[in-house]
């Protein structure tokens, strides 16, 4: 069983280059899985621990718009200064589980654990994210929508490491908002999430929208026909009855324990419009 | 193993060698030997691992060590400098926001981290600070009252600050919790805190299947794969009985099981070793042959016809009946003017405690001793004897903290396996459930399907109830007779009734075994009688609260029981005092759904209200309870206390009576808690029993104890005691007398010079087979109001506020009585509106939801003291009462609000949203 925990990231992705590693990087994924039935076998792997790869930390402005190091924790995105574009994401990273998760989970765990109920994957959606997956001399970029491929389904290719997330500067004013569901008020997984972004153009119209729904389906979804309508209306109260059951098409609920499809289909739908007009007020 | 980790740790450097993707939480406890930090899941799902890593709080169970390399760590221990409690640990003790104290350290490393970033915040800054920590006791509301205390730096002098009251003013005093300290240090020693060094671990193999046939091959491989397996028990091992169950003549769950399982969950063998052996062997590595078969699942294929049958001895399923018939039930219902019906349904629910089962045991010579969380040492005791084979004189007791219980840790758990592994090993033996494990193999509460029919006469007086309940025992006896005769008793609610009849069953499933769940039962039946209640007074026009208080029982009335009720009958004081809050509250929520009132609003508000009556004490059967005083030749005087304190704060309150008995101050009072070889047997912890049973039973011994001091004297009953090192002092009038205790001959073991010895046992009759008697010797009765919003359109349920006015007799210690009815309306609020264990699919506290620091909304509490004089100092109980109506309140409240009445519980959003369709009769897919 080895445990390597490199401060330089080549040397990581050499390691990862040479033999299969499970990546650990805050271990609030990681350490739940971890929890048998009624054992908890010391797993039997070997964990390459990325924490300690100081490149893969910290949001920078850049020329083109905001780099997200895959280490940030949640606390530090709630934490940083941001425009109003960011809204959503802080939103959702006041609600990934309480205080001790938001100071040591972090968003590149987020995006490759990569559940249908991450919270920070619609507002990442929504921001029209690019994941940035690096491996020994070789580096690529992917739209998020590209990279999560489902329940728990990456793209990321197992000697990758996912860097950081990069989002581009919207060309008009823009806000965003993030509205989440669930049975109670702290810790606990979204039943229905959404979140969207608009920009207004300086018509004080919809220049462009993003909106996307999470825990609908096995990878959160952008609502494209629904973007298409909001597009171009005019910024005010009513934006919000322009969301149609017909825009909803993409999502495919499923019955569990916290709802059950029919629910959560017009649950999204509720939340969806209800989102708009916050954004639109 | 690489270099060793190094980092600060409570202001001090250290260095240790330990595998790098070992959890913090184990480093600490296991390594390092700090034990205040706690372990209730390591899944993040609790939060009672909370540490401070530079700073910050973080869940320690899921710290890899590796990452703790050069960081500060703070851990509950570094809290009190130089021994000194912060000012944050101070207003926990003060304000009782300590219950059974798993939760304690992290809530405190939370509130810590909070309060070094900000100094004075806001209650929602410290919900927001809190809410990733589960407490499953309090209800939360004391803890954030706690931390914005000490927030706020009060100045000295507050009234909890007082020392202790002086000799005669202890009973009715806010004292903080004689235990408390420990609890906040992070030195209280829970289950899996007490184990020696040297003990080897146990873990059970537990089925996973809910039925099946099964048989264990040839071991070898395994133990020859794992040196550090010391050894694998299966039901051959167990020396004696291989059955357990609480009543004397249903043994029916087997320590271990021999061939056949009856729910997922069960242990079919146990594997002795070292810690990483017997956790690192996978449950496929044991040769277990599985001959699955299909479950039966719910009371209704129970009992369909051809069901297979869990016990031979009962081919139909039927576990016990229970009955109740007063007066003409039909004739009544017939000449009734009104009369409703309606069907509930309840399921699972997981009791939660923050501490999973834990504990060791050790052989003594021919003796064993067992060290575990528990809820009643003296049954622990007879069945360990007769799972060993020997007799109860050779089992001892010796219960560690209890991390929480609620009827949960009334049944067995660990002890026959590490029991039979000591036994056996001659070595000591831990084991501490995980929390899956605890989830799936403990009780639960019954799942209950009911029906009532309610009938008034246009006055407004009730005429005929009808009940009929069907209670999902699981697979095993436990406590479900227990729930099938109390149900009865309680199912015509706090109210004088003309006639009623109520039937109960409890059947047995291929589920959990049901067992003690604050109430047995009787919180699910509320959720029948107020449902009904309220449709009544809606049928008859009237108010809900005036309805309720017409027909509410008063001293004089006679119960369906038959029972004539004496005295301490307090629902109409209850519900008076919650008149002014009722008109308050429901002209605010009025006034709310006018103003938002345009069609489309979609959050409105109502006001519900749920009443509840509950016996104190087992019904119709023996239930004694025996304590001791005793005072040394040092002047040291002790309690002698076998009633276990499992948070409620048992120890504080008969702390309490004994000094006011002895008339002595509080403080001069020690105590020896919980164990069978020093304590007599005070009965279990449960049905609310120990206030009234051990109280009086604490009472009478310092009573006889003051009798004995004041014969030696010679001075009459109105005399004062003070005690002066060995020196007794009375004084009565101008008399002084001195007496020397150190010149008396010792007694007995415990070398006291004199004794006092009481027992009460609450005067019951056993009920005929009408149900008819005296089940109870009092009750407690409470009345709750919730003020609510349902957001219409998500069917989500925010609660606003809770006034709950509770009949308690007398209230001994006023903060504690509070925090029972914060704790049971947090568990209520559970039941109602998010619990459900489901087996296989809510095993874990992110499936399963309970309610954190911002479900509870603000609570008051109005306590009304309507003395029973059996009880002492006329208190009776509260643990149980506390939780009954709240679920009755809430969905009063939802009906309230949106019109519709929750039929099955939880009413989790998609339930709520449902009926709201259903009655607007929405088209589908069209939100509202
Ligand atoms: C109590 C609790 C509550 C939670 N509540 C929420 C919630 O409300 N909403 C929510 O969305 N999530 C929630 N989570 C899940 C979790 O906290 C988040 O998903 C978090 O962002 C994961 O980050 P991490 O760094 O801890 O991931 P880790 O556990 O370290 O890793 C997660 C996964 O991603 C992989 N990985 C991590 N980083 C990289 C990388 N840079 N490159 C490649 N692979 C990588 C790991 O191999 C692993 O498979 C909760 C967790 C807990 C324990
Ligand atoms: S033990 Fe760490 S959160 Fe429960
Ligand atoms: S006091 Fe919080 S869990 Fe018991």
């Amino acid at each position: 069983m080895a445990y390597l925990r490199p401060t330089d990231l080549d040397d990581a992705l050499r390691a990862l280059a040479a033999r299969p590693l499970v990546v650990l990087a805050g271990g609030t994924d990681h350490y739940p899985a971890r929890v048998g039935p009624w054992s908890k076998p010391p797993a039997d792997e070997d964990i390459i621990d990325i924490s300690a790869l100081s490149p893969l930390r910290g949001i920078d402005e850049t020329g083109q718009g905001w780099r997200i190091g895959a280490l940030t924790t949640w606390t530090e995105v709630i934490e940083a200064r941001l425009p109003k574009l960011f809204d959503g994401l802080k939103l959702a990273a006041r609600e990934v589980g309480g205080a001790q998760i938001q100071n040591r989970g972090t968003v590149g765990g987020n995006l490759c654990n990569a559940s249908p109920a991450a919270d920070g994957i619609p507002p990442l959606l929504s921001l029209d994210a690019e994941v940035e997956l690096r491996a020994a001399g070789r580096s690529r970029r992917v739209p998020l929508a590209d990279y999560v491929l489902g329940n728990r389904r990456t793209a990321r290719r197992a000697d990758e490491l996912l860097t950081a997330v990069h989002i581009a500067r919207p060309r008009h004013e823009a806000r965003g908002d993030f509205l989440k569901l669930g049975a109670r008020r702290y810790l606990v997984i979204s039943i229905v999430m959404v979140a969207g972004v608009i920009e207004r153009g300086p018509d004080g119209r919809v220049a462009s929208a993003r909106i996307a729904v999470g825990a609908c389906s096995a990878a959160a979804r952008r609502l494209p026909l629904l973007e298409q309508a909001l597009a171009g209306q005019s910024i005010e109260a009513r934006l919000a009855d322009r969301a149609a059951p017909a825009h909803f098409a993409p999502l495919a609920p499923i019955d569990d324990v916290r709802g059950d499809a029919a629910y959560r289909r017009e649950a999204a739908v509720t939340l969806t419009r209800r989102l708009i007009g916050r954004l639109a007020s | 193993m690489s270099a060793p980790l190094r980092f600060r740790l409570n202001g001090r450097a250290v260095s240790v060698s330990v595998p790098p993707a070992r959890r913090l939480t184990d480093v600490l406890r296991l390594d390092l030997g700090l034990t205040g930090t706690k372990v209730g899941c390591e899944a993040g799902d609790c939060g009672a691992c909370t540490v401070l890593m530079d700073g910050r709080q973080v869940c320690a169970c899921m710290v890899p060590a590796a990452q703790a390399e050069g960081t500060e760590i703070v851990t509950v221990e570094g809290l009190a400098a130089d021994g000194a409690l912060s000012a944050l640990q101070r207003a926990f003790a003060r304000h009782g926001a300590a219950q059974c104290g798993v939760c304690t350290p992290g809530m405190l490393m939370a509130a810590q981290d909070l309060l070094r970033r900000s100094p004075s915040p806001s209650a929602e800054a410290v919900e927001d600070a809190l809410g990733g920590v589960l407490c499953r006791c309090t209800g939360y509301r004391k803890i954030v009252d706690a931390v914005l205390d000490a927030a706020a730096n009060r100045p000295p002098g507050n009234p909890f600050d007082d020392p202790a009251p002086r000799a005669g003013r202890a009973v009715g005093a806010r004292i903080a919790r004689v235990d408390v300290v420990p609890k906040l240090t992070g030195t209280e020693k829970y289950g899996d805190d007490v184990a020696p060094d040297d003990a080897l671990w146990l873990r059970a193999v537990r089925s996973p299947h809910a039925r099946a046939r099964f048989s264990i091959g040839d071991l070898k491989p395994v133990h020859a794969r794992h040196p550090g397996l010391v050894r694998v028990l299966t039901a051959r091992d167990v020396p004696g009985n291989n059955g357990y169950g609480i009543y004397p003549t249903i043994k029916d769950q087997p320590a271990i099981a021999a061939d056949e399982v009856r729910y997922r969950g069960e242990p079919v063998c146990a594997l002795v070793g070292d810690r990483d052996t017997v956790l690192g062997i996978r449950d496929d590595e044991v040769p277990i042959a599985w001959d699955v078969l299909p479950p039966v699942a719910g009371v209704a294929a129970a009992t369909a016809p051809g069901a297979p049958a869990l016990h031979a001895k009962l081919p139909d399923n039927v576990l016990t009946k229970g009955r109740l018939q007063f007066g003409d039930p039909d004739a009544a219902m017939a000449q009734a003017d009104v009369v409703v019906e309606g069907d509930w349904e309840t399921g699972f629910v997981e009791h939660a405690y923050i501490e999973p089962e834990a504990g060791y045991a050790r052989r003594v010579g021919d003796r064993i001793e067992i060290h575990a969380c528990t809820q009643s040492p003296y049954m622990d005791r007879d069945e360990v004897a007769q799972i060993l084979g020997i007799t109860p004189d050779c089992v001892r007791i010796a219960p560690s903290g209890i991390g929480g219980g609620f009827g949960g840790k009334l049944d067995l758990s660990v002890q026959p396996l590490i029991a039979v592994a000591a036994w056996h090993l001659g070595r000591p033996v831990r084991m501490a459930y995980t929390r899956p494990e605890s989830m799936a193999a403990s009780t639960k509460r019954h799942p209950a399907v009911m029906r009532g029919r309610w009938s008034a006469a246009r006055d407004g007086s009730l005429a005929a109830v009808e009940f009929v309940g069907d209670f999902n025992t699981g697979a095993y006896a436990s406590w479900g007779p227990t729930v099938a005769n109390r149900v009865p008793v309680h199912a015509s609610g706090p109210y004088r009734v003309k006639a009623a009849r109520a039937l109960s069953r409890a059947i047995h499933t291929n589920e959990p075994p049901s067992g003690a769940f604050r109430g047995f039962g009787v919180p699910q039946a509320a959720v029948v009688h107020e449902g009904l209640m309220d449709a009544l007074a809606d049928a008859l026009g009237q108010d809900r609260l005036e309805f309720r208080l017409r027909n509410a029982l008063r001293a004089g009335d006679t119960t369906a029981c038959g029972q004539v009720l004496k005295h301490s009958a307090g629902l109409p004081a209850c519900l008076e005092a919650l008149r002014p809050h009722w008109l308050r509250l429901r002209a605010g929520a009025a006034e709310h759904n006018r103003s938002a009132g345009n069609g489309r609003a979609a959050v409105r508000r109502g006001v519900g209200i749920g009443c509840m009556w509950y016996g104190i004490g087992n019904t119709s059967i023996a239930n004694p309870s025996t304590m001791r005083v005793g005072i040394g030749a040092d002047g040291r005087v002790t309690l002698y206390n076998g009633a276990v304190d499992i948070g409620q704060g048992s120890t504080t309150i008969l702390q309490q009576i004994c000094a006011d008995a002895l008339g002595l101050p509080v403080d001069r009072i020690a105590q020896v808690v919980g164990d069978t070889d020093r304590t007599a047997d005070a009965g279990k912890t449960s049905a609310s029993r120990q206030t009234f049973v051990s109280g009086k039973a604490v009472e009478l011994a310092a009573r006889s104890l003051r009798e004995k001091l004041l014969r030696l004297a010679n001075v009459g009953p109105d005399a004062l005691i003070a005690v002066e090192g060995s020196t007794l002092l009375l004084t009565e009038g101008d008399v002084r007398r001195r007496v020397d205790l150190a010149s008396l001959p010792a007694e007995g073991t415990d070398g006291d010079v004199l004794t006092g010895h009481g027992s009460f046992d609450p005067p019951t009759s056993p009920l005929d087979a009408d149900g008819q008697g005296v089940p109870y010797a009092t009750y407690g009765f409470a009345a709750q109001l919730c003020d609510l919003e349902v957001d219409l359109a998500l069917g989500t349920v925010k609660l606003r506020r809770f006034v709950a006015a509770h009949d308690v007799g007398r209230a001994v210690n006023p903060t504690l009585v509070e925090g029972q009815i914060h704790g049971g309306i947090a568990q209520g609020i559970g039941l109602a509106l998010m619990e459900e264990y489901l087996p296989g699919r809510t095993e874990n506290l992110h499936d399963y939801l309970i309610p954190t620091v911002g479900d509870v909304p603000p609570i008051d509490v109005i306590l009304v003291e309507d003395a029973e004089p059996l009880g002492p100092f006329g208190a009776k109980g509260i643990g149980e009462p506390a939780l009954v109506p709240t679920a009755p309140a809430i969905l009063s409240a939802i009906r309230d609000a949106a019109g519709v009445t929750i039929r099955k519980l939880p009413a989790l959003p998609h339930r709520v949203r449902a009926a709201i369709r259903a009655a607007q009769g929405a088209r589908a897919g069209e939100p509202a």
